[in-house]
């Protein structure tokens, strides 16, 4: 069989005869993908999130030469790899900061999108990747979150699986197969380890991959959300654009020296981050018969123990109130009747096992649920969002105040699930939890608001 | 409308807008702090003495506290995760730790455990005495570094006849440990303060009375009550009177060392975590300014 004509020199000429795949990837994805020449900072924490995730493979694999994933000795297997391994405190406070890093880019990158609009057609698929990502790392957070054999990690493990029992029918069962034993025990802590090592990371990296490859066939939003694919040169190539390498290689590369500037500084002179990296409690074995009297996951899970905590029994009326305001509204917006009749009859079945007795189901089971809703709540954002233009920029005030309302209740969802219940801080998380949701489910009317600006043909530079 | 202060005539809106801001911020301010304070502690709780944080970086001090944990601790309590021969950390030779400080057959390379079983002194002591490897970073908590906490507990112990060992402390009441290092610290008088919220038996309505408690040296106590003004919230003060104040002082000095080791043991390369760490934020300063300069160079073109 002749070979593919290279025209290349030299090994490279040698391997592309061969592979001509490599250079027509690396020009397609790199020094021949076109990037809006406007991005701002606000479009690095993509690159430093796929940092974050290389430095959790790279320091998980070290990690896994010693760690030990057995009930007896994962808690001294830890110690051992902080003190008898050489460099393995340095390995090991990298993993544990890298997971807080991860959640911080990955949240930022999120909050991007949703100030630009990035999420808007034609990048719905890009988005759902990102949220199946956003997914995936929790998943990953959480099961790697017991392996310590800490009082935290262990009664936090026992929290989460204990919610799948709250599941009406198959949930002490579903519980019980999660676990693998009646408690959380070894027999979890292998599960656990094999997917916090393998099953889940083989996702990860699938999604990351499929998400880069989907980004690149439509290409990249911007600031201003104009596409700049409308607007070609003689050349055929988008004028607004440059090319990633060397452009934004080297733009993310001191953004990166940046990041890790703050990603060291934790490392070496704060890893506990004052117990929000590492929680105290942690530094405790496992004990299965006495519990920490204060049970708090990981900072960034917070916001979502916060919804879960807020359901209660009380709350399920309010919750029933919100959920027929909502269906009578679907009603009045709906045009055809079969849509009118459907959204009432799901709207007061809900009602009926929220609050009717001899129906409602377990409050606790609601939690799990709307805990479970407001994570994947973001899976629908390219739908409810209804605005004519895609970025902030050019939007009503209005929306800009909407976006940073939102952000101040996850924060303060946040912060509320790192504290003890107590009642004031209940009351206020069932207000927030409501505006939380309600954010997004009133989106397609508040996003139609208002009055728009006129987006120009053009991206807005000016030269650094 | 008229001052209320010299009665002069002030503009209405003025004043109103002014105070009611002002008030609207204290409401707000206070209710922020009311919803972010952690949750209220059932009892009211000793405040914890500041750990003299100097003796992390003395060896001596190091030193004295290693001795001090071999000699008093090292025999109920374990630590199973730390290595004898990383006692040279703190200047410490291989000789030195297995002639003066391992008492038994024990090798350099050996962790300190002991010989004492978990299952035996659960049954002998009513609870088994926690291993000691990771004390100081496991004790802290939202409210107090583990190091003040170890540093209070540890000189907390007074005399009191109404417990099993005939021992209390202040920082852990009813502790199932006794003061081990009594002849350390010699006899003290310990004084309560405290301010308390209870049902009156009379009246039914609720009272608030500052209640004295003074344990002498031999453990007996002696409570006096009075009355108090106002409505203060639920606290705690304690004060001891040591019967030989320089042997106290002494014995404070022993403790701070006790927990400056006991804080080094928690995470032996602590030391040289923070020194390669200065190194490397110098390397990423520089590294930084090179990076910037690279991407100026590049995107001088785009315009």
């Amino acid at each position: 069989m002749a070979l593919h004509k290279s025209e290349y020199q030299g090994l490279l000429g040698w391997v592309d005869a061969r592979m001509p795949t490599l250079m027509a990837e690396y020009k397609k994805h790199l020094s021949e993908y076109y990037a809006p020449k406007n991005f701002n900072i606000w479009y690095v924490f993509g690159g430093l999130a796929i940092t974050a995730l290389a430095i959790q493979i790279v320091t998980g694999i070290f990690l896994a030469m010693h760690y030990k994933p057995d009930a007896r000795f994962a808690f001294e297997s830890v110690e051992y790899i902080m003190r008898d391994v050489p460099g393995g405190w340095f390995i090991r406070y990298m993993h544990s900061t890298g997971a807080s890093a991860f959640f911080i880019c990955v949240y930022l990158h999120m909050y991007r999108a949703l100030l630009y609009g990035s999420y808007r057609r034609p990048r719905e698929l890009i988005w759902l990747f990102g949220c199946l990502i956003f997914l995936s790392l929790m998943a990953e957070a959480f099961f790697g979150y017991l392996l310590p054999w800490g009082q935290m990690s262990y009664w936090g493990a026992q929290v989460i699986v204990n919610l799948f029992g709250a599941i009406p029918l198959i949930g002490p069962d579903l519980a019980l197969w999660i676990r693998g034993d009646y408690v959380i025990g070894d027999a979890t802590l292998n599960r656990f380890f094999s997917f916090h090592v393998i099953a889940i990371p083989l996702v990860l990296l699938g999604l990351v991959v499929a998400h880069i490859i989907a980004l690149h066939d439509v290409g990249s939003n911007n600031p201003d959300g104009v596409e700049i694919k409308d607007t070609l040169g003689a050349d055929g190539k988008p004028l607004d654009g440059i090319a990633f390498h060397p452009y934004y290689t080297v733009h993310d590369v001191f953004w990166l020296s940046v990041f890790l500037i703050l990603f060291f500084a934790i490392v070496f002179f704060a890893p506990e981050m004052g117990g929000y990296f590492l929680e105290f409690n942690n530094f405790i074995p496992a004990d299965p018969l006495q519990g920490p009297t204060h049970i708090a996951p990981v900072w960034y899970f917070t916001p979502y123990y916060s919804i879960l905590r807020a359901t209660t029994e009380v709350f399920m009326y309010a919750l029933a109130a919100f959920t027929l305001g909502y269906a009578v509204l679907l009603v009045f917006t709906f045009r055809s009747t079969p849509a009118r009749v459907a959204s009432f009859a799901i709207g007061l079945a809900l009602v009926l096992f929220m609050v009717v007795p001899g129906f409602k189901l377990d409050p606790k089971f609601w939690g799990v649920v709307l805990m479970g809703a407001s994570v994947l709540i973001f899976f629908g954002l390219p739908w409810f969002d209804r605005a004519p233009v895609k970025s902030m920029r050019y939007r009503p005030a209005s929306h800009m105040a909407l976006l940073l309302a939102f952000v101040v209740v996850f924060l303060v969802l946040g912060a509320f699930g790192t504290m003890p219940p107590e009642d004031s801080r209940n009351v206020m998380s069932q207000v927030l939890t409501l505006l939380y949701l309600g954010f997004f489910l009133l989106m397609p009317w508040w996003s139609r608001m208002g009055t728009f600006k006129p987006v120009p043909a053009r991206i807005k530079f000016r030269p650094h | 409308m008229q001052s209320l202060i010299d009665g002069s005539p002030i503009e209405p809106w003025c004043v109103d807008f002014e105070m009611m801001k002002t008030k609207l911020l204290a409401v707000a301010v206070f209710a922020l702090a009311a919803v972010f304070a952690r949750g209220a502690l059932a009892e009211a709780a000793i405040t914890m003495d500041i750990f003299p944080e100097a003796r992390l970086h003395e060896p001596a001090a190091l030193q004295n506290g290693v001795r001090l944990f071999a000699n008093y601790c090292l025999n109920c309590h374990s630590a199973n995760l730390m290595r004898w021969n990383r006692l040279r950390d703190i200047g410490l030779d291989e000789h030195q730790i297995s002639d003066f400080l391992i008492f038994g057959n024990q090798k350099v390379g050996d962790t300190m455990s002991i010989a004492l079983r978990p299952a035996d002194s659960k049954a002998w002591l009513g609870k088994t005495p926690p291993d000691l490897s990771v004390i100081a970073r496991a004790r802290t908590s939202s409210e107090y570094r583990g190091t003040d906490y170890l540093y209070t507990l540890l000189r907390g112990f007074y005399r009191d006849r109404s417990t099993p060992t005939g021992w209390n402390n202040s920082a852990y009441p009813t502790i199932a440990m006794p003061h081990v290092f009594w002849e350390r610290q010699g006899p003290r008088e310990a004084t309560f303060t405290r301010i308390v919220h209870r049902e009156s038996e009379k009246t039914h309505s609720e009272q608030v009375v500052r209640e004295v408690t003074v344990i002498d040296a031999d453990g007996n106590a002696n409570v006096t009550e009075s009355s108090v003004f106002g409505d203060p919230p639920e606290s705690v003060e304690v004060s001891f009177k040591p019967a030989d104040p320089k042997r106290a002082a002494q014995f404070d000095s022993d403790v701070a060392d006790l927990v400056a080791f006991l804080t080094f043991m928690s995470e032996p390369s602590a030391a040289g975590r923070v020194r390669m760490g200065v190194w490397v934020l110098l390397f990423l300063a520089v590294l930084a300014v090179f990076t910037w300069w690279l991407n100026r160079a590049y995107w001088k073109d785009i315009k």
